[in-house]
């Protein structure tokens, strides 16, 4: 059985559509990327699956669980994660207690008001693995605020997978950074995600085409393909909706 | 071991306080600052470090100090017998029960719902507490008496010092279960919910739970201060839970410092300080108070404590006597101003014609003696804009790390 299923999902803000009827099914350990021009509605679908929004109709199952409509924190604590666009981290804390803060619910702490921070042996432990894993081990006690652009994105990479969540969803993961950031961003999401399923929203086609196992395409919310990436780059419906619209794109500019 | 040390000092300086100031009064402003201290600091669990700006902390500190006046009632009745050294912990757990029930829905949202929910629920707590008259006594208040119980190792607490050790035993151990909260899974997600509220549901925590366990904290905090009160004071009135408390304990908080974990002690023992000595000689207080609020907003957004704290880089560089000289030649200039505009406002509030000044008698309908002031703080201003470059540039240079300077 998949561990995520879409099924005839629907959403709409008053009378507009964004997600029209999609069926997506994702295997344990895959890597899928969803594709598509600019307001497809790859972000919504993101927020749809992680809690952010409601779904207007149709249902989102995780490990064979309704997740549609439960909060952010019920659908995290099931063990799926995810990253955003806009870099969203604690920016006061430092990078240390950030990650540490990400740890907490995993490690079993809750709301607990009776333990000291600092007597958690292993949660500190694993605290500075993951400062190591993600290369912020120079930054440890900055906050989070002041961390170059780069370095946020590792931070907010390192929260997303801190709980060890079994599936990840990352947001434009290496958007807005140099081809030599990016690279480096591709090293670490693939050491940091082995093992895991992940989807992810990207609009670099050779990151894409490079990790994805399966690929999406979304276009004014509805999935118009979804296959391995050999036959999502010789199939004509995409070429014409999606890659179309890039070629137009460049000659108008 | 430095932070024991700290915790020892700190219990060693509440110890040695009331021997170094022993008269009456400084007993009694002794009092009102282990009182404020605790109270600042259960404040600051909500606005420093959960983010959330509460118009209306006054109405745990006042439900649980009305409470705990029920208990010493009950004692002097004798409907039952404790000591009075557990009143504190009375006032404090109604202070939670209320927190807990207002909480339930106050703390949903932080932002302008919150802080407007805090303002109409304080409102409401301080109409309602002169109507329901058998709870809250109506306009006059309810007293009670707080040698009735059983003494305490021979203490009855009948004098003013005694209470301060009560007190002061109570603010330590507020103070360190407050300072120790701040070191828990709860306590830390207060911060992260501070920083980014949609974040942390996205790592797992509800935002609005992580609320309001603080929230739930400060109330139980602000009653046992309460309770301090009714046990200092054996008196409460609606004045206790209304707007201008809730004021008050804001300011402390703010002037403070509310990034700092003792910035609202610091606002606490210097405001309470402030109150009971300005108070003392003008009826005006409350227009310098609220002036030094505007100057800590503009001047110092991190409190007395930032102000302090800003001087760590020159400490560490040991720079820190570069800046000596120009802090008194700016104090100096600025002292004379702000007397000098004090004195202006006095005179005018003042309705009698002689009016004495630091030790100056000036006439209030006179000429001579307001040309005389106007003079005196312009010539003030203009020497204080010709310091402030030099203390800027002193500042620069303690801040700077020279090459032939290396520690």
């Amino acid at each position: 059985m998949s561990l995520l299923q879409l099924q005839g999902l629907n959403k709409q803000f008053g009378d507009t559509k964004i997600i029209r009827d999609v069926n997506l099914e994702i295997q344990a350990g895959e890597k899928h990327a969803i594709i598509g021009p600019n307001g497809a509605g790859k972000s919504t679908l993101f927020h749809l699956i992680s809690g952010r929004y409601s779904v207007s109709s149709g249902s989102i199952m995780f490990k064979g669980l309704p997740i549609h409509n439960r909060s952010p924190f019920e659908i995290t604590r099931l063990g799926l994660a995810r990253s955003f666009q806009v870099t969203n981290i604690f920016p006061l804390l430092s990078v240390f207690e950030n990650l540490r803060c990400a740890l907490l619910w995993s490690m079993g702490y809750r709301y607990s008001f009776w333990q000291l921070l600092g007597k958690a042996k292993a949660l500190n432990a694993r605290t500075e693995e993951l400062l190591e894993e993600i290369g912020l081990h120079a930054r440890r006690n900055l906050p989070a605020g002041e961390l170059a652009y780069a370095e946020q994105r590792a931070l907010e990479l390192g929260i997303a997978i801190a709980s060890g969540a079994e599936m990840i969803l990352l947001d434009e993961p290496v958007a807005g950074m140099s081809h030599t950031e990016a690279k480096n961003a591709v090293t670490l999401i693939n050491k940091v995600t082995a093992g895991k399923t992940l989807i992810m929203v990207e609009h670099d086609m050779n990151i894409v085409f490079d990790m994805a196992d399966r690929i999406s395409v979304l276009v004014y919310g509805e999935i118009i393909a979804s296959d391995v990436p050999s036959k999502i780059r010789g199939n004509p419906r995409v070429q014409e909706a999606y890659l179309g619209e890039v070629v137009q794109g460049s000659s108008d500019a | 071991m430095f932070k024991y040390a700290v915790w020892i000092l700190f219990a060693i300086v509440i110890l040695i306080l009331p021997q170094l100031f022993s008269s009456l009064l400084a007993v009694s402003i002794l009092n009102q600052m282990a009182i404020a201290i605790v109270f600042a600091l259960s404040y600051n669990m909500l606005l420093g470090q959960g983010g959330m700006l509460s118009f209306g902390h006054a109405v745990y500190f006042g439900l649980g100090g009305f409470m705990a006046v029920h208990a010493l009632l009950g004692i002097e009745e004798g409907d039952y017998s404790f000591s009075v050294t557990l009143i504190p912990l009375v006032g404090g757990l109604f202070g939670l029960l209320a927190a807990l029930f207002i909480g339930s829905f106050s703390t949903r949202k932080a932002g302008t719902v919150f802080a407007m929910i805090s303002l109409g629920v304080g409102e409401l707590i301080a109409a309602s507490s002169l109507i329901l008259v058998s709870f809250f006594g109506g306009e006059a208040g309810v007293s009670g008496d707080r040698t009735y119980g059983p003494t305490f190792f021979g203490y009855d607490f009948a004098q003013d010092l005694q209470v301060y050790y009560l007190a002061a035993a109570w603010m330590f151990i507020a103070t360190l279960a407050m300072y120790l909260f701040t070191q828990t899974p709860a306590g830390r997600m207060a911060n992260a919910v501070r920083d980014n509220p949609e974040r942390a549901e996205f790592i797992g925590y509800s935002a609005r739970r992580v609320r309001l366990i603080s929230f739930v904290m400060a109330g139980f905090f602000a009653g046992i201060a309460g309770g301090l009160f009714a046990v200092n004071y054996e008196i409460l009135t609606e004045q206790n839970l209304n707007a201008v408390t809730s004021g008050n304990v804001l300011l402390m908080a703010y002037i403070g410092g509310l990034g700092f974990f003792i910035g609202p002690m610091v606002g606490a023992v210097v405001l309470t300080l402030v109150n009971s000595v300005l108070s003392h000689y003008t009826s005006l207080w409350m227009l310098y108070l609220g002036i030094m609020f505007v100057l800590t907003v503009m001047f110092l957004p991190n409190g007395l404590t930032g102000f302090l704290m800003m001087h760590r880089t020159p400490w560490h560089l040991g720079k820190i006597r570069l800046l000596i000289k120009p802090y008194i030649l700016t104090a100096i200039p600025s002292a004379v101003f702000a007397l000098s505009l004090v004195a202006m406002v006095e005179m005018a509030h003042s309705n009698e014609e002689e009016f004495v000044f630091l030790g100056a008698t000036l006439n209030s309908h006179g000429l001579l003696s307001w040309g005389l002031l106007v003079a005196i703080a312009l010539l003030a201003y203009v020497a204080l804009r010709r310091t402030l470059p030099g203390l800027r540039e002193a500042w620069v240079h303690a801040n700077t790390i020279d090459a032939g300077d290396q520690r």
